[in-house]
C-alpha cells in the first residue's frame, strides 16, 4: 500500500534528513521508522480512523519539502536546536508511538518549532505561528511543534494553516503540549487552505495541577482534514475546554477525533464541536471522554451539534463516555439537524432573500462556538470570516502574504 | 390592491380552501372570522407564499402583479406583511441584523442604496417607541426568550420598520392582555397610511373595537359564506357561527346534515 514509498524514501534519504536536523530529533527517527514499518498507516478498520481514508491521501507521489523555519526574534519562539534550556527532554514524549501518522512525522520532520514560556511569565500578545505551503508539483510537509509552559506561565498561541496554488498538498503535523502546574494556555488552530490540501494533525496535550487549557480547532476552508486531539489530565483541579468549528462545502471532508483522559480527580472538561456541512461535503466527529478509576469528582460535558444544509451532505457523529470512577458528573450529546424551514420562511416573509436567510441561519448556528473564543480580537475576526465563508468569499486565504 | 379569485389550496394533500373570492381595495380593512380549521390561516399563508401550501386553482393579483408567481421575499418587498400567529424564535440572529437585512432587501428591491447604520439605528429607536417595546428586547436574538405578548408586539414593531402597504394580522390579539392589545392596536393605527389595507383574522370583537373594519367576512369550510359590515362581527360575538351555517345557501350540504 502507500506506506511503501515512504519506507523507501526514508531508507534512501535518512542521512540527508539527519544532516538537516538535530540530535534530539535524529535520536527518535530510527525507532519511529521500525514501528512505522510494523504498523503502517491506519486503515479504516482502525476505530479512530474509520471516517478518513488515510491510504488514499498518502498515495500520490509527493515531493517532500524541507523548508527551514522562519522565526522572527522572540523571547518565546525557538527552533528546537537553539532551545534556551534543555527542552530536548520533552521531544516525542507525548506522541503516540502506535499512530502511523505520528510515526511518519517523527521519521521525516527535520525541524521542530518550540514555544517555551518560562515560569510565572505571562505572554501579553498572542504568539502567532503561520504555516503555509505552496508548490508547482504535489508537495508534502511534515511539521512539528512543541509547546512547553512552565508553572504559572500564561500564553495564547494562534496557529494558522494556509495553502496557495491549486495543487495536491499533504501536511502532517504533530503538536506536543506540556502544561505544568497553574499554567494557562489558549491554543487556536485555524485552517484556511485549498481543496487540494490533505491535512493530518495530531495534537497531544498533557496537563498538571490547576491548569486552564483551551484548544479551539477551526476549519474554515480545506480539502481533506483529519484532526486528532488527545488530552491527558494528570493533575488535579484543571479545566480543559475543546471547541471546534467545522465548515465544509463542495466535496470537502472534515474529521475531528478527540480523546480527553481524566486521570486525576477534581477536574473539569468541556467540549463543544459544531459543524455546518453543505453540498456534498462530509463531516465526522468522534470524541471520547475517558474517566479513569481515580478521577473522582470529574465534571465533563461533551456536545456535538451539526447542521446538514443540503440533502447530499453527510455527517457522522460519535460522542463517547467511558467511566471507571463512581462519583462523577458527565454528560454527552449530539444532534444532527437540517435547516429550520419555519425560520427560513419567517425571514423570507420579511423580504430577506432565501440565500441570505440561509446564510444568516448558518452563521447563527456557528456563532455559538465562535462566542466561546476568549481572545477578543480573534473572535471579532472570526465572526467576519465565518460570515464570508458562508457567503462563498473565502475561497482562498487572504491573510497570508502570498495571497495578497 | 388585492384580488383573489376562485382560490383552492391544499396542505399535505388535503383541500383546505375550496374557492375563495375576495377583493380588497386600497385603504380597506377586512376582518376575517370563522371557526377553527375553517381556512383563515391557510388563506393568509397562501397570500404570503408559504411553500408548505399548494395552490391548485385560482389566482391572486396584487397591485396588478400575479402574486402566485412571486417568491415570498418578492411579495414582502412588494409591500405584503404578515404578523404571524406564532412568531418563531431564531437564536443567534440578532433583531438588529435581522431587521437590517429586511430593510435593506426592501430598499434594494426599490432601487435604493442600503441604509446608513446611524439612520437605521435611529429608525429602530423611533419605531420601537411607537409600539412601546423594551430596548432590551431589541438587543436580543429574534424572539428569543420573548413572552407570547412580546412576540406579538415585536411583529407590529417589524411592521413599523418595514412600512408595508398590505398587512395580514393573523390572530395578533391572541395571547395579549387588555393593555398590550390596546398598545398593539394603537400602534397599528398610527402606522397605517390612508392607502394601507389589511386583513385582520380574529375570533373576538375586542380587537375590532380598536381597529374598525370596513368589511367582515365569515370563512367556513374553505369558502367565504357571509360578508357584512362591522355589525356582523358583533352578531358573531353574541350568537356564534351556527346561525350562519344553517342559513347559508353557499354551504356544503354534507356538513349541514351533521
Amino acid at each position: 500500500m502507500s506506506e511503501q514509498q515512504y519506507i523507501e524514501f526514508y531508507s534512501e534519504c535518512r542521512d540527508m534528513i539527519m544532516s538537516k536536523s538535530t540530535a534530539v530529533m535524529n535520536n527518535e527517527r530510527d525507532k519511529a521508522f521500525e514501528l512505522f514499518k510494523q504498523y503502517g498507516f491506519p486503515s479504516q478498520k482502525v476505530e479512530r480512523y474509520k471516517y478518513t481514508d488515510v491510504d488514499k491521501a498518502f498515495a500520490p507521489n509527493y515531493g517532500i519539502l524541507f523548508t527551514p523555519l522562519g522565526i522572527a526574534p522572540s523571547s518565546y519562539i525557538f527552533s528546537l536546536k537553539d532551545a534556551p534550556k534543555d527542552m530536548t527532554a520533552y521531544y516525542n514524549r507525548l506522541a503516540d508511538t502506535s499512530d502511523g501518522i505520528t510515526l511518519l512525522n517523527t521519521m521525516l520532520a527535520h525541524e521542530c518549532l518550540l514555544i517555551y514560556v518560562p515560569k510565572n511569565t505571562k505572554v501579553e500578545k498572542p504568539i502567532n505561528v503561520d504555516n503555509w505551503i505552496r508548490g508547482a508539483v504535489p508537495s508534502m510537509m511534515n511539521r512539528r511543534l512543541l509547546v512547553v509552559l512552565e508553572s504559572g506561565a500564561d500564553a495564547t498561541v494562534i496557529v494558522g494553516d494556509h495553502a496557495t496554488d491549486q495543487q495536491a498538498f499533504l501536511t502532517t503535523q504533530v503538536v506536543e503540549v506540556f502544561c505544568h502546574d497553574n499554567s494557562r494556555l489558549d491554543l487556536y488552530e485555524i485552517e484556511e487552505t485549498t481543496p487540494g490540501m490533505n491535512r493530518f494533525s495530531n495534537v497531544y496535550i498533557h496537563t498538571e495541577n490547576d491548569c486552564n487549557v483551551r484548544h479551539s480547532c477551526i476549519t474554515l476552508h480545506n480539502g481533506t482534514t483529519r484532526n486528532l486531539c488527545d488530552v491527558s489530565m494528570e493533575g488535579q483541579y484543571t479545566e480543559v475546554t475543546l471547541n471546534g468549528c467545522a465548515i465544509a462545502s463542495a466535496t470537502q471532508h472534515i474529521d475531528n477525533n478527540t480523546l480527553i483522559r481524566h486521570i486525576a480527580p477534581n477536574c473539569t472538561s468541556n467540549e463543544l464541536y459544531k459543524y455546518v456541512v453543505d453540498e456534498q461535503a462530509v463531516g465526522a466527529f468522534a470524541g471520547k471522554i475517558l474517566v479513569e478509576k481515580d478521577a473522582q469528582k470529574t465534571s465533563s460535558q461533551e456536545t456535538n451539534n451539526n447542521l446538514c444544509a443540503s440533502p447530499e451532505a453527510r455527517m457522522y457523529s460519535q460522542p463517547m463516555l467511558e467511566i471507571y470512577a463512581d462519583d462523577v458528573k458527565c454528560a454527552h450529546g449530539s444532534t444532527v439537524g437540517v435547516m429550520d424551514e419555519t425560520a427560513l420562511f419567517y425571514m423570507r416573509q420579511r423580504g430577506i432573500p432565501e440565500e441570505q436567510a440561509r446564510m444568516l441561519l448558518k452563521n447563527a448556528f456557528m456563532g455559538q462556538v465562535i462566542d466561546q473564543i476568549s481572545y477578543e480580537p480573534l473572535r471579532s475576526k472570526l465572526y467576519v470570516k465565518v460570515e464570508k465563508r458562508f457567503l462563498g468569499e473565502l475561497e482562498k486565504c487572504k491573510t497570508c502574504n502570498l495571497c495578497k | 390592491m388585492l384580488e383573489i379569485k376562485n382560490l383552492h389550496a391544499n396542505v399535505n394533500g388535503k383541500e383546505i380552501l375550496k374557492g375563495v373570492d375576495l377583493t380588497i381595495r386600497d385603504g380597506e380593512i377586512h376582518a376575517l372570522m370563522g371557526t377553527n380549521g375553517a381556512g383563515k390561516s391557510t388563506l393568509s399563508k397562501v397570500i404570503v407564499g408559504d411553500p408548505s401550501y399548494e395552490v391548485t386553482e385560482g389566482s391572486i393579483m396584487f397591485d396588478g402583479h400575479d402574486l402566485l408567481a412571486m417568491k415570498p421575499e418578492e411579495r414582502a418587498n412588494a409591500g405584503i406583511f404578515m404578523s404571524f400567529q406564532q412568531p418563531i424564535e431564531i437564536p443567534g440572529v440578532s433583531m438588529a441584523n435581522f431587521l437590517k437585512a429586511a430593510v435593506n432587501a426592501k430598499r434594494k428591491y426599490q432601487g435604493l442604496d442600503p441604509m446608513k447604520a446611524s439612520d437605521f439605528l435611529s429608525m429602530m429607536r423611533e419605531k420601537r417607541k411607537l409600539v412601546s417595546m423594551d430596548s432590551k428586547l431589541v438587543n436580543r436574538s429574534v424572539n428569543e426568550g420573548f413572552s407570547g405578548g412580546e412576540r406579538k408586539r415585536n411583529e407590529i414593531f417589524q411592521m413599523a420598520m418595514l412600512e408595508p402597504t398590505f398587512c395580514i394580522l393573523d390572530e395578533t390579539d391572541s395571547g395579549l392582555d387588555v393593555d398590550a392589545l390596546r398598545i398593539v392596536a394603537e400602534g397599528f393605527n398610527k402606522l397605517r397610511k390612508p392607502e394601507t389595507s389589511a386583513i385582520i383574522i380574529t375570533h373576538y370583537q375586542r380587537l375590532l373595537d380598536y381597529i374598525t373594519p370596513d368589511t367582515v367576512h365569515v370563512l367556513l369550510d374553505g369558502r367565504i359564506v357571509k360578508t357584512g359590515g362591522p355589525e356582523l362581527a358583533k352578531q358573531i360575538e353574541d350568537n356564534g357561527f351556527d346561525w350562519i351555517k344553517g342559513g347559508s345557501i353557499n354551504y356544503d350540504f354534507e356538513s349541514v346534515t351533521c
